[in-house]
């Protein structure tokens, strides 16, 4: 409650009394998000100690903060002929996370606590990771394991052990809405009573009705969750529970209550606010935002699964690793 | 003559009811702001087309310990005119698809289905209409279309869910979807189209919830002609009802990737 105060307040100050009546508004009176949308920027997640007490940039500092933090892997040159070259072989042609921060020239996408940092993880969930991370170590002092996109290897006797993104079940783009490496952008067609969103990453689907209805059953579990809408003032809330166990935001578990607020700036941006409330694996509730800025393009069809070649060549690679060791044991 | 007149006078009686029920339907017809009908609301077709869009009788699973629930439920024809006009080597095409359908279906990966499969799967989907673009999602597979309104931009390639480009011919949506690849079939039967695929889909509100669904399927280098598949489609009136997520991959891993296990007793 106190978080959402400040939150409101914060978001009166950034937003001019003359922009909040120019938005596009539905016939039935609210603001209308319709229409495609990006989220993609190179703004830090959390903010960088270098730039602790300094919240926003000014024009010249995100002018040379773009500078030197350009997303450049075509200069593959240093680790050609190693496994890394291979695992992430794509170049910028594939990678397309934007080239400028934010344009409300955050220092993070982190907002609260003020530090821009991520609250501490509770010890009962920094213990559990741990475990599945110790468990997962173990599993690689044999043959078989691959590495992952963090670089390190991860056990792969079946499909189960690969993360989320390999499977194409989820690239965290989805709840909360956040940028990653690529296919940044998002649909919203809005009904009077309903909201859909379209992710392009991996085609997850956001299902918003506005219409007071409850949340599912709590045995019922979703990828992207549970996600129930309603108005307060000129902002859609977004209130979403019933995540399933195996997704996780930066730590967060099947306990995350996300709170996602997003605000018609003007013509072309909404501004985006989420909110990771999850007792059981953050010592507190924290808030991220990121604007959302009106694209020109369209969206189109990711099928991630069924190109999956991936999956296939990574549990082959590690078949044909555990053959070798077999057979170098001989 | 004064038999003739109450005939006649009966006859002038069932026109105008019949005009004045066409107007009050019309007229109840729930409508967006626009003025357009109002599609939104989640749908499902009531039928065993995706069994077989062909007349079929009920016929054992593949699977005999699941018994009366894995086994194929009969179905009346969906098609117009009964069969599917196959060119003679796809004829050949299809029976072979068929023999092999217990692992060759598009469905048993968790693919996504094309059009107009999706609409006739045995899942619900989701109809989200805004002005300028509609949205279908469906519960299978996550799979969703964007129907852009009288968009005339290009598919940049093939896709499996199709191209679709939709405008409104009186009260009917009516969507031509086309840049569809090779890779998705019409039902479990192996029934199937090439890249060249074309389909016209007809939505037209018989009341407020029930929509009549017409597919008409063009693919020349399949089918010796269009031809066309219709249903009802009907809204979900329960209370609350929503659309669940029916993330189906976890499910096929095992039929893809199963050969590439760990193998069982290994160094594990």
């Amino acid at each position: 409650m106190t978080l959402r105060r400040i939150a409101t307040l914060a978001l009166a100050a950034v937003i001019p009394a003359a922009a909040q009546n120019a938005v596009p508004r539905t016939p039935d009176g609210h603001p209308d998000f319709s229409g495609v949308w990006t989220n993609k920027n190179i703004t830090p997640f959390e903010r960088p100690r270098e730039l602790a007490g300094k919240e926003f940039f000014t024009p010249q500092e995100a002018a040379q903060y773009e500078k030197t933090h350009q997303f450049n892997v075509d200069d593959r040159e240093g680790i050609k002929g190693t496994d890394a070259d291979v695992t992430s072989a794509y170049n910028t042609f594939w990678w397309d996370p934007g080239t400028h921060v934010a344009k409300t020239r955050r220092t993070s996408v982190v907002i609260d606590p003020p530090d821009g940092r991520i609250p501490a993880l509770t010890q009962e969930r920094q213990k559990q990771l741990r475990e599945v991370a110790e468990v997962r170590r173990r599993r690689c002092e044999k043959p078989g394991c691959e590495l992952e996109n963090n670089g390190q290897p991860g056990p792969a006797d079946g499909p189960e052990d690969r993360p989320l993104m390999e499977r194409c079940l989820s690239f965290n783009n989805a709840a909360p809405m956040v940028h990653s490496a690529y296919n940044n952008n998002y649909e919203i067609v809005q009904t009077p009573g309903f909201v859909g969103i379209d992710v392009e990453m991996v085609h997850q689907m956001r299902r918003i009705p506005i219409d007071g209805s409850p949340h599912l059953p709590a045995n019922v579990r979703e990828w992207v969750g549970d996600s129930r809408g309603h108005w307060e003032g000129d902002t859609l809330v977004i209130d979403t529970t019933n995540f399933n166990d195996q997704t996780s935001f930066h730590g967060s578990d099947q306990n995350l209550h996300l709170i996602e607020r997003l605000t018609r700036l003007d013509a072309d941006t909404i501004l985006y606010r989420f909110t990771v409330d999850d007792p059981t694996a953050f010592t507190k509730p924290w808030t991220g935002e990121i604007p959302f800025v009106k694209s020109d393009g369209l969206l189109y069809e990711y099928a991630c699964h069924e190109g999956n070649e991936g999956m296939r060549g990574i549990l082959s690679a590690a078949r044909a690793d555990e053959k070798k060791a077999a057979q170098a044991s001989k | 003559m004064s038999a003739a007149l109450p005939v006649k006078w009966l006859v002038v009686a069932v026109a105008c009811a019949a005009t004045l029920f066409a107007q009050s339907s019309a007229a109840t017809l729930p409508r967006t702001a626009d003025g357009k009908p109002d599609l939104n609301g989640i749908w499902q077709a009531m039928n065993t087309a995706d069994w077989d869009l062909q007349a079929h009788g009920s016929e054992p699973g593949p699977v005999s310990s699941l018994g009366a629930i894995g086994a194929i439920p009969p179905g009346e024809g969906l098609v117009e005119g009964g069969a599917i006009p196959y060119l003679p080597t796809a004829a050949a095409q299809q029976k072979e698809n068929r023999k092999h359908r217990w692992t060759a279906d598009p469905e048993i990966k968790c693919f996504m289905p094309g059009v107009p499969r999706a609409t006739y799967l045995p899942y619900p989907f989701q109809i989200v209409q805004g002005g300028n673009t509609i949205l279908m999602t469906y519960a299978y597979a996550g799979a969703v279309r964007t129907i852009r309104m009288g968009n005339p931009a290009k598919s940049p390639s093939d896709t499996w869910m199709g191209w679709s480009v939709g405008h409104w011919d009186g009260d009917t949506l009516v969507v031509d979807v086309t840049s569809f690849n090779d890779q998705t079939w019409f039902d479990r039967a192996g029934d199937f189209h090439s890249d060249a695929l074309h389909v016209i889909e007809r939505y037209t509100p018989r009341g407020p919830d029930i929509l009549d669904y017409e597919a008409t399927i063009e693919d020349p280098k399949v089918f010796s002609r269009p031809w066309k598949i219709s249903m009802p489609l009907y809204r979900h009136v329960e209370k609350n009802a929503h659309l669940l997520e029916y993330q189906c991959i976890p499910y096929a891993e095992d039929v893809l990737y199963g050969n590439l296990r760990h193998r069982q007793g290994g160094s594990k």
